[in-house]
């Protein structure tokens, strides 16, 4: 549609250098694709590849990313950069729920995609997608640099694919910010009240047991 | 080993009546009645020497119905440790605390508590420490389980030799990672996870802070989430206008459950969890851990080995100061352009890592009796190119911007002091043992691997402030680079592995203490073994995490900034203080 719409519009010849005619999405998506400003906020070892990345060697500020900023209220991207814990947990969502619209979510590393090698630990949550919805994740214990700029260049071409006319941050209706997990005698997600007051048996608990032995 | 058994002998023959030997088979030290722990411990302090309380942990022997503290003091002069323990009834496991003698003790016996539930009577400030105030249950103990327990040791059946894998999430009713006790209402559910926290927060006088102005003392949390804090910490103060009053570190944001995993793994499946303690010296944390073992299972590794072990050890504590300089500047205010400089030469450092160990940061290199390959072709060339060459003028170029900077100076000289006597008192460790003037260094105090063929100085200073554990890590890296120098000129060919690499490795029964000097200080790794292929437990003395003990008492008086730039000098990193 966006290229049909250049070749449609006849440009006089005495201005063919001097104006360019686009989409009002391809102008919209420039500009912030090349602008995504992190919040600066590590979690574990993957911290510490993100800081490997923003310095001389990898470079992200390439791609219009140096900005990081340690307020959410003035940033785009979440860059979940390691372990996440039960006692972190209410925190980062309370910092997700903080950050202005537009904004996305990476989640950097096996154990802020899925509990990676510290799965097992009754302190460390599978996954922050059990929480807050992530756009893009980056495998690798800790991914190399390469593979941050990857990821990070992916978040790009999500925000290409965007069209001002349907992202949900011109929508009439509010968005409603994410429930905050409270700590308990364990975690629990204030949706899960009526679940976790009737908890149902464990599905199919005996099944998979007689499958494995 | 020889000098160990002679330190228990000792023990017990100089506490006539009240330490007993302790006669199981591979253990050493001495037993202590409960009752007697504290004047045990001051007569051991006082009239032996041993002023320096490493490590303090817990041991639940399940099977014996019994809870074990276990103690390792050290003289500040060098030598072997005093091991001495004191042992209880698993029903209500009560031992006096050892704080008023060693106030090292304080988080390690917090921390003791939280996972292993032993309460120490007269400890100032009994609370949770890595799990939050209200959690159920201690989770070190052998009968508590797991959210996702399968079984009490790997490898899990269900995956090998031929099993049928599921995913043990599908087996919870939330689909969650969380279990909770059967009359747990959580509409009734109020939390208290801070209460005792601020109740505890001394506060100032009745709103005068001695100045023309009356102000109010408030309350700041500084993190979890902060750019000074180097990752998830969190530090509570009270303030009065920019002065702090009272500070308490607050941790366990970070708190993964290495030693609950750890004693699920089989020894060998613990090796790349080191890694992740310090994410920056992945290397020195596998020397620790492989030490702990190899004392157990009476190996050594072979003489090829112990060179690169060395080698890589010593890279590794150059990779820790240049970026722990680099982010102190960064809480100093010179925002990021050092940490640029420094990560340049890091780079280059991980570069061999990556040749050699297949990982840039998560080495995974080190393996009980030796190495897990030789190095590569042409990396030894890239080292000596870096020792000798590139490392020596980089290291001379930071400091020459930075030693005499004026705002370093004026900021980083006379705060944060610790005394000598503190330092010690407290056990803090590594750098900032030496910046307080004891020049107690685990690689010259007790060397272990081959250390003690090497000439090389233990740095000191004497301030105990900021600039000195600055200096401290300049001095350091070049007394590294003096062993890195004779270490590649004199490294000899050969193997790299003491008898057949084994997957599955036999570790006799008994208990080990190995402990290394890393970057960051002391690192002890304490492994109880049953014989089985899975430690009983396995315990790490973080320096990080001992070195915060200090932390309160270095910032009060001080100003808010100033606690940026303290806890920058302390250098803690997070997977270590919470594991």
């Amino acid at each position: 549609m966006p290229d049909e719409l250049e070749k449609g519009i006849p440009i006089p010849p005495e201005l063919l250098n001097t104006v360019a005619v686009t989409t009002l999405d391809k102008v919209y998506g420039w500009s912030r694709r090349n602008s995504v400003w992190p919040m600066m906020f590590g979690l574990a070892c993957c911290g510490i590849e993100m800081i490997a990345t923003a310095t001389s060697r990898y470079d992200f500020s390439r791609f219009g990313m140096e900005v990081m900023r340690p307020s959410p209220r003035q940033s785009d991207l979440m860059i979940v950069s390691g372990t996440v814990t039960k006692k972190m947990v209410p925190q980062i969502v309370r910092l997700y729920n903080q950050m202005p619209e537009p904004k996305y979510v990476m989640a950097m590393g096996a154990c802020a995609s899925g509990g990676g090698p510290f799965k097992e630990g009754y302190n460390v949550v599978s996954g922050i997608d059990k929480y807050i919805p992530v756009d893009v994740y980056v495998p690798g214990c800790p991914p190399t640099p390469q593979a941050l700029l990857h990821g990070l260049m992916k978040v790009q071409e999500k925000i290409d694919g965007e069209s001002v006319r349907t992202v949900r941050w011109y929508r009439p209706e509010l968005s409603e910010a994410r429930p905050i997990p409270v700590l308990g005698p364990d975690i629990f997600d204030p949706r899960d009240v009526e679940t976790l007051k009737n908890p149902p048996s464990p599905p199919e608990a005996a099944e998979a047991e007689a499958v494995s032995s | 080993m020889t000098e160990a058994t002679q330190t228990s002998t000792d023990l017990a023959d100089l506490f006539p009546g009240v330490a007993t030997r302790d006669e199981r088979p591979g253990y050493t030290g001495a037993i202590v009645p409960a009752d007697q722990l504290i004047d045990f411990a001051r007569t051991l302090r006082d009239t032996h020497g041993y002023d320096y309380l490493s490590s303090v942990t817990g041991v639940d022997y399940l099977p014996e119905d019994k809870m074990e503290v276990v103690y390792h003091a050290f003289r500040s002069a060098g030598g072997p440790a005093a091991v001495f323990r004191t042992q209880v009834s698993r029903a209500d496991p009560v031992v006096p605390s050892l704080v008023p003698i060693y106030p090292g003790a304080d988080l390690q016996e917090r921390e003791a508590w939280d996972l292993l539930g032993i309460r120490f009577a007269g400890h100032p400030d009994l609370r949770r420490i890595l799990m939050w105030e209200g959690f159920a249950g201690h989770p070190l103990r052998k009968d508590w389980q797991e959210t996702y327990y399968e079984e009490d040791g790997k490898p899990y059946k269900n995956r090998w030799p031929d099993g049928q894998v599921y995913r043990i999430e599908d087996k919870q009713p939330v689909g969650q990672n969380a279990t909770f006790p059967e009359a747990f209402d959580p509409e009734r559910w109020i939390p208290e996870t801070e209460t005792a926290l601020y109740a505890g927060l001394a506060r100032g006088g009745n709103g005068g802070n001695g100045h023309a102005i009356d102000t109010d003392t408030i309350v700041v949390n500084l993190g979890p989430q902060h750019p000074s804090t180097h990752g998830v910490f969190r530090m509570v103060a009270s303030i009065e206008g920019e002065t702090i009053i009272d500070l308490k570190p607050v941790m366990g944001y970070l708190h993964r459950n290495h030693e609950k995993i750890g004693e699920r793994n089989t020894f060998l499946m613990n090796m790349p969890f080191t890694d992740r303690l310090d994410y920056f010296c992945s290397m020195g944390n596998n020397f620790g851990y492989a030490l702990a073992v190899e004392k157990l299972m009476g190996i050594r590794p072979p003489e090829r080995a112990e060179y690169i072990r060395v080698i890589m050890a010593e890279l590794t504590r150059i990779v820790n100061h240049l970026a722990t300089i680099g982010f102190l500047l960064n809480d100093l205010g010179a925002f990021f352009t050092p940490v640029i400089y420094a990560f340049g030469e890091r780079e280059l450092i991980l570069d061999v890592f990556e040749a050699t160990s297949g990982s840039r940061m998560m080495c995974n290199y080190f393996r009980f009796g030796g190495l897990a390959r030789d190095l590569p072709e042409g990396v030894l060339e890239q080292i000596r190119e870096l020792v000798f060459e590139r490392l020596p003028r980089r290291i001379d170029e930071i400091d020459a911007f930075l030693t005499n900077n004026e705002i370093v100076r004026n900021r980083c000289i006379g705060v944060g002091v610790l005394t000598r006597d503190q330092a010690l008192a407290l056990s803090a460790a590594g750098p900032m043992l030496r910046a307080s003037g004891v020049p107690y260094d685990v690689r010259r105090a007790d060397p272990y691997g081959i250390y003690d063929r090497f000439d090389f100085d233990v740095p000191v200073r004497s301030n105990g402030d900021i600039y000195d554990r600055y200096l401290i890590r300049i001095d350091e890296m070049r007394q590294s680079l003096r062993i890195l120098q004779q270490a590649v000129r004199d490294i000899p060919d050969g193997e790299i592995q003491t008898g057949k690499p084994q997957y599955q490795v036999r570790v006799p029964a008994g208990e080990s203490y190995g402990r290394v000097e890393n970057p960051k200080g002391e690192l002890g790794y304490y492994v109880v073994s049953t014989g089985k292929p899975n430690p009983w437990r396995y315990h790490v003395r973080a320096p990080s995490f001992i070195n915060l003990t200090g932390l309160g008492l270095m910032c009060r008086g001080h100003k808010v900034a100033d606690v940026v730039a303290i806890l920058g000098s302390i250098d803690i990193v997070l997977g270590e203080v919470d594991r």
